[in-house]
């Protein structure tokens, strides 16, 4: 399923917010990670712990005023964070492809569909005009979006939830892409949607071969499809692992949270549900030991005293100076 | 969307009614009459009341409102009191003109308002983006009056760039069959006539332009600082299209939807704004014409003048919706 020369290869990312007269803010701090050919990864976190920009930054979309982004974003060996613009809007939609979080949103209120999909095959594979049309209608169909021809003509409020997101998903395969980036692409679904917009996504990776970052909150979606699991928390990396081993085994105190506060259909009725304690704005600056001492349970004396390094060891990283032990990970 | 305009058109009937007895009252509540303004101030009774009995002064305002407007539904609006010539006679001489005004006023004002707002937005906080926002205030705050005279004296007066007033040169050998002196020009073969009308309306138009100027520029401007940073723009950065064509289809498609309202309602204005801008240019238009009669308390003048204008202002509003509804697929009437 992979090679072994990454596809994407995330070194040392950093984004910095900076306003004038306001505190800067480190949105995301040193976070690295790898994506081979068809592998499908997976960031997790809260709100707020930096996946979405981090995922903004690999695509170059973040603004360009009051935002310094540090690190290194290698996709087949070019920086995308140095490469000139123009080159970098090549990549984008033929490459390396978005989802995003709102399909409302995020299509063109006054555009068709048909439009927002054609002007991609516009762009980067030179098909005008009926071929493009037909080709788009194509995309449509290979979506599940029923009578594509006529939804081609029809306008983003014209469609339902679903239907939106699925356009979006069409637009962002149009180039056949060699990655796919979901920026919480369910979020704004309704449940039964949900998992039909996941199935399809997992579906489309698999016949095109596109490796895919996903980045959600939600672990039962990450359970379902992805290979390697990286949780962020306050911009940083806390723990990756295989799929499997994280979710068999969570080391880090945060992860375990994450995975205790799913609710459960097997559980006996009335069970209390397990939150994790606190907020996400309950956070350590990392220079001053790890963010997320605050709410943890496994809390020791040297997490306070200064940044934890993260460790790897037998396929696993991990930040944290007094992780899980098995014992503790089920009820966590 | 027949239904709609017809729907739209029919609620004119109401409105000019409405109008129609506040200004009949209205003018009649004035001090004066227009017997006195056209006899002057040592006018002998006697020749007052001939004149009130000529023109049916002295009927009751009712019967004078009933004869009004079983003749106004025909077109007729009687004979000015000042010229003594019919109403509609006086209005197919004026309105041309100020139509005419109104249009270089609208293709100022929008030719370089939203240009000129979509690049102070994306310039934002830069030099172009500081002069605009104050230019603009200073041109809502700047009388008209005032503008039109400086304009008049700078260009006209100091430079000579610019004729002084009027629409066209007297000298000048022209026909004009449809009272669009720029378009007669053309269709006459006289282009020398159209450039010689043009030349008389740029400094009318950049007064009368002005205001609508610094409105389009300010809702151009927060309209596209608005959009740029709207999810759909983001997706059309991640589908790597060229900038052209961004900012064509996806920013000011949807930039432009207020505007384009703010411009119906300038438009419906300029109709009357024009008052002050066809004094001081001399211009031969609606405003001057309304300017006099008031002055003379010309009834049947101010009475027809002004209902037109109210009705224009309604069709004006109501082509700016249906151009609306086809801009904005998400008003499309039904």
């Amino acid at each position: 399923m992979t090679s072994t020369e990454p596809l994407l290869d995330v070194r040392d990312l950093s984004v910095t917010f900076t306003r004038k007269g306001g505190p800067t803010v480190r949105a995301v701090d040193g976070v690295s990670f790898t994506v081979r050919p068809g592998e499908t990864v997976s960031l997790v976190g809260e709100s707020g712990s930096g996946k979405s920009v981090t995922s903004l930054a690999v695509m170059g979309l973040l603004p360009r005023r009051g935002v310094q982004v540090g690190g290194q974003v290698l996709f087949d060996g070019d920086d995308l964070l140095t490469l000139p613009r123009d080159r970098l809007r090549d990549i984008r939609g033929r490459d390396i492809a978005m989802v995003f979080q709102d399909p409302m949103s995020s299509l063109n209120p006054v555009v068709p569909i048909g439009v927002q999909v054609t002007e991609v095959l516009e762009r980067h594979q030179d098909l005008h005009g009926e071929k493009a049309r037909a080709a788009a209608a194509d995309l449509l169909a290979r979506v599940g979006i029923p009578d594509p021809t006529r939804r081609l003509k029809e306008y983003p409020h014209q469609l339902s939830g679903g239907m939106r997101q699925r356009a979006l998903i069409a637009m962002a395969l149009a180039c056949q892409p060699r990655l796919l980036i979901a920026d919480e692409p369910t979020t704004a679904l309704d449940v039964t949607i949900q998992a039909q917009i996941i199935e399809l996504l997992k579906e489309l990776v698999q016949d095109t071969g596109a490796a895919l970052v996903l980045i959600t909150h939600d672990l039962g979606i990450v359970a379902g499809l992805c290979d390697t699991v990286h949780v962020m928390y306050s911009g940083r990396v806390v723990e990756s692992a295989g799929r499997r081993e994280l979710f068999a085994r969570p080391r880090h105190p945060y992860t375990g949270g994450l995975l205790g506060s799913v609710p459960r259909l097997d559980a006996p009725r009335g069970a209390p549900l397990h939150p994790i304690p606190g907020s996400p704005t309950d956070v350590l600056r990392w220079d001053r030991g790890c963010a997320f001492a605050p709410r943890c349970q496994n809390r020791v004396d040297a997490c306070t005293e200064g940044p934890p390094p993260l460790e790897s060891y037998a396929g696993r990283s991990l930040r944290c100076l007094n992780p899980l032990t098995e014992s503790e990970e089920v009820s966590a | 969307m027949l239904k709609f305009v017809v729907r739209r058109l029919l609620l004119l009937v109401p409105i000019l009614f409405g109008l129609s007895v506040l200004l009949f009252v209205w003018l009649r509540a004035l001090p004066g009459g227009p017997a006195q303004a056209l006899l002057g101030e040592r006018a002998t009774a006697e020749s007052v009341a001939r004149i009130e009995s000529l023109y049916g002064l002295n009927d009751a305002w009712y019967v004078q409102y009933w004869k009004f407007v079983s003749a106004a539904v025909q077109l007729d609006f009687g004979n000015s009191a000042r010229t003594n010539r019919p109403v509609a006679e006086e209005m197919a001489r004026t309105f041309p003109a100020t139509f005419e005004l109104a249009v270089a006023a609208l293709i100022f004002a929008i030719g370089i308002g939203i240009p000129l707002g979509y690049f102070a937005a994306r310039k934002y906080g830069s030099w172009l983006d500081n002069l605009s926002v104050s230019g603009s205030l200073l041109g809502v705050a700047v009388p008209v009056f005032f503008l039109a005279y400086i304009l008049k004296y700078v260009f006209s007066v100091q430079l000579g760039w610019f004729p002084t007033q009027g629409r066209q040169d007297p000298r000048m050998d022209a026909d004009h069959p449809t009272g669009l002196y720029v378009l007669d020009g053309l269709i006459t073969g006289n282009p020398e006539a159209s450039w010689d009308a043009i030349m008389h309306l740029v400094l009318p138009a950049i007064a009368l332009g002005a205001i609508p100027l610094a409105v389009i520029v300010r809702i151009t401007r927060a309209s596209v600082l608005d959009v740029v940073h709207e999810d759909y723009v983001r997706t059309a950065e991640a589908k790597g299209l060229w900038e052209r064509t961004i900012t064509r289809r996806h920013v000011l498609r949807n930039a432009l939807l207020p505007v384009v309202t703010v411009i119906g309602l300038q438009a419906g204005l300029l109709f009357s704004g024009a008052i002050l801008t066809e004094t001081v240019f001399a211009f031969d238009g609606v405003g001057r014409f309304i300017a006099e009669a008031i002055s003379n308390r010309d009834y049947a003048v101010l009475q027809g003048f002004i209902l037109v204008i109210a009705a224009i202002y309604v069709i004006v509003n109501l082509l700016v919706d249906v151009s609306y509804g086809l801009i904005d697929p998400r008003v499309r009437v039904r």
